[in-house]
């Protein structure tokens, strides 16, 4: 069975902008449908959205479907969800994918419920392959293997869903690269008569009150990385990080226990229930290393481990090891890097 | 005016503490080898519910779980910390399912219990951190859904008002009753358990677990209808076969590794000046820092 249907992207606008996890997931999904041989469609929901097509077919897609209209924005979950199971009927994509944001993770359970089609939640990596039905013996040829982190992460499963459509993923923000396909590439813009998708009592939340900020921390795309974990045992050992991060123009990064601890906001956090990062330099202080931590850290380019625990596990991925206390090392660090720097 | 609110939690393995059974050879998890919890976050959505029971006397607060038969725990713990009772749906049948047959299984209980005014669960589970059911229900019963709720400000007049904590903000909005809540681990802890209520409820059991106990215990479970735990299996719901269970589930486990990360080779380094300050300059001089 070869499935020719083409791969959407539910892309989410925000303050004129698309988001980077949907730019990132558009970047996958052409490679994805490049496997396939199939066009990667997108699909924008919100208002204002006059010209938004520019970004989206830089990043690849090939047809951009546009539901405009001024109660579209901001999000509503039955609104949204309507468009896509609508949509979905007519067009019939075999896989969708989106962001696993507040928005992702509120939409796409709605819609594969709608639909009767299986979602697989913050997917950490997508693959093109075949797959035999170990109990009938059917085989199937090129399905979306959704490979997600399970059990606290310590074991990673391979997700297939063989029969139904479409084939649905969330990825988290800066999990998947985001790179532009061809700057000139265009494509074909569709808009989506709202009215033949949305029933006006698809608006049934009513938003009261909103105040969303742009995070100031931006861990994401910091080239030096200095992380805490609970080992730091309190929020005010947790300073001298943030003293190593100013000296070094880093950003402070946290473990999930860290964080659970209160040691540290939670736009800190790194692992897979955080961000993933890939900076040149990771510096983990008091961090033991759980596996859903080092998931999220393991392509920095290099790392160094400060722990009073020679045994931590972190320590088998870290070009250095400092084996001592914390807060002796860090201070020496900022001492002997103000020395040497000038 | 009295509120029937309805508690979705799960039993679910603690995740901090996997051992080596704890995957079957499907690929399925292998709960019965691993020690069982209240999932955290389905603890904050019954600190939600409670405090609606306080604020609306006469209200009823009724768990709602699938898993196991021992998943009766969580119930009985729900009810020494202030719930009125709760069901466990189980059967062999249900087993091995995705979020899309378990939210199926979940609706279908929901309308079996019918007469309900909001539904409140956890955001997501920590076994699979997947945050799917909740929505999944909520579309299955065609009722509006609010996710990653941390306060429910208001409930009156068939509206409730929920505070939303997103990654950038906060957000407050209004949704129609009956609706689904799912509440976010940055809400409010759960209240302890009454003391008052552990003496008093100290009996409660499921149809299985009263199976062992002595003549005496029985009879007072058996007069007093407050202690029953109920126990419902997927034909009590009248489930569709073949929407439940591992059958019922558009996704399927291809298969699962363990993960295990590659060792590099390191340089170690006691805490010493001199190591450091060397340490330092190299990074300085390959352009690492600086």
């Amino acid at each position: 069975m070869t499935d020719k249907n083409n791969l959407i992207v539910y892309c989410e606008y925000e303050d004129g902008k698309i988001a980077d996890v949907s730019l990132e997931l558009l970047t996958k999904g052409r490679q994805l449908a490049n496997t396939l041989g199939v066009k990667l469609e997108a699909v924008v929901v919100g208002d204002k959205l006059q010209g938004i097509e520019k970004e989206i077919f830089k990043y690849g897609a090939d047809t951009v479907y546009k539901a405009e209209d001024k109660k579209l924005y901001p999000y509503t979950s039955n609104p949204h969800a309507s468009v896509l199971i609508n949509l979905f009927k007519e067009i019939k994509p075999q896989i969708c994918l989106m962001g696993a944001t507040c928005i992702g993770r509120d939409l796409g359970p709605r819609v594969s419920s709608a639909l009767h089609s299986g979602l697989t939640a913050d997917c950490t990596a997508l693959e093109i392959g075949p797959h035999k039905d170990p109990k009938t013996g059917k085989e199937y040829e090129n399905l979306l293997y959704q490979i997600r982190p399970a059990f606290g992460g310590n074991i990673v499963a391979t997700i297939v869903n063989p029969d139904c459509r479409p084939q649905m993923a969330t990825v988290r923000e800066g999990v998947m690269k985001k790179q532009i396909h061809d700057e000139n590439h265009k494509g074909q813009v569709v808009n989506l008569d709202v009215k033949k998708y949305v029933k006006p009592e698809d608006f049934i939340v009513e938003i009261l009150d909103r105040h969303i900020e742009k995070s100031k921390i931006n861990i994401k795309n910091s080239p030096i990385i200095v992380a805490g974990g609970y080992g730091m045992g309190s929020k005010e050992n947790f300073e001298i990080l943030h003293d190593l991060a100013n000296v070094l123009g880093a950003e402070v990064g946290a473990s999930r226990a860290a964080v659970d601890a209160g040691f540290a906001e939670h736009d800190r956090q790194i692992g897979q229930t955080g961000v993933t990062v890939r900076p040149k330099l990771y510096i983990a202080c008091g961090i033991s290393g759980q596996i859903q931590h080092i998931a999220g850290m393991q392509d920095s380019a290099m790392v160094i481990s400060i722990n009073n625990d020679p045994d931590a596990p972190i320590n088998t991925i870290a070009d250095y090891v400092i084996t001592g206390n914390v807060e002796d090392i860090v201070p020496k660090i900022i001492k002997y890097y103000k020395k040497n720097s000038k | 005016m009295g509120l029937n609110i309805v508690v979705l939690a799960k039993q679910v393995p603690d995740t901090r503490n996997v051992g080596k059974d704890a995957m079957k050879e499907d690929g399925t998890i292998n709960r019965a080898a691993l020690p069982a919890i209240f999932n955290p976050e389905d603890l904050n959505a019954l600190e939600q519910a409670l405090r609606l029971k306080d604020a609306n006397p006469g209200s009823t607060v009724t768990l709602l779980t699938m898993g196991l038969p021992r998943a009766s725990e969580i119930i009985r713990e729900a009810i020494f910390r202030g719930a009125d009772g709760g069901i466990v749906l189980t059967d062999r049948a249900l087993g091995g399912a995705d979020t899309l047959a378990t939210s199926y299984s979940l609706a279908q209980a929901i309308k079996k219990i019918g007469n309900f005014d909001i539904i409140i669960g956890g955001r997501q589970a920590i076994d699979g951190d997947t945050a799917q059911v909740g929505p999944q229900i909520a579309e299955k019963l065609g009722i509006p859904q609010v996710t990653y709720a941390e306060e429910i400000l208001d409930l009156g007049k068939g509206h409730v008002t929920v505070k939303r904590r997103l990654e950038n903000g906060v957000e407050t909005v209004k949704a129609p009753l009956p609706c689904v809540v799912t509440v976010n681990g940055s809400a409010a802890e759960c209240r302890p358990r009454n003391a008052m209520r552990v003496m008093k409820y100290k009996f409660a059991c499921s149809p299985s677990e009263m199976a062992n106990k002595e003549e005496r215990i029985k009879e007072i479970i058996e007069k007093r209808p407050e202690l029953q735990i109920k126990e419902w299996s997927a034909a009590d719901v009248d489930a569709d076969p073949a929407q439940i269970g591992l059958p019922g589930s558009p996704t399927k486990v291809k298969n699962i590794v363990n993960v295990v990360f590659t060792a590099k080779e390191n340089l170690r380094l006691e805490d010493n000046d001199e190591a450091l300050e060397n340490l330092i300059k190299d990074l300085i001089a390959n352009h690492t820092i600086g």
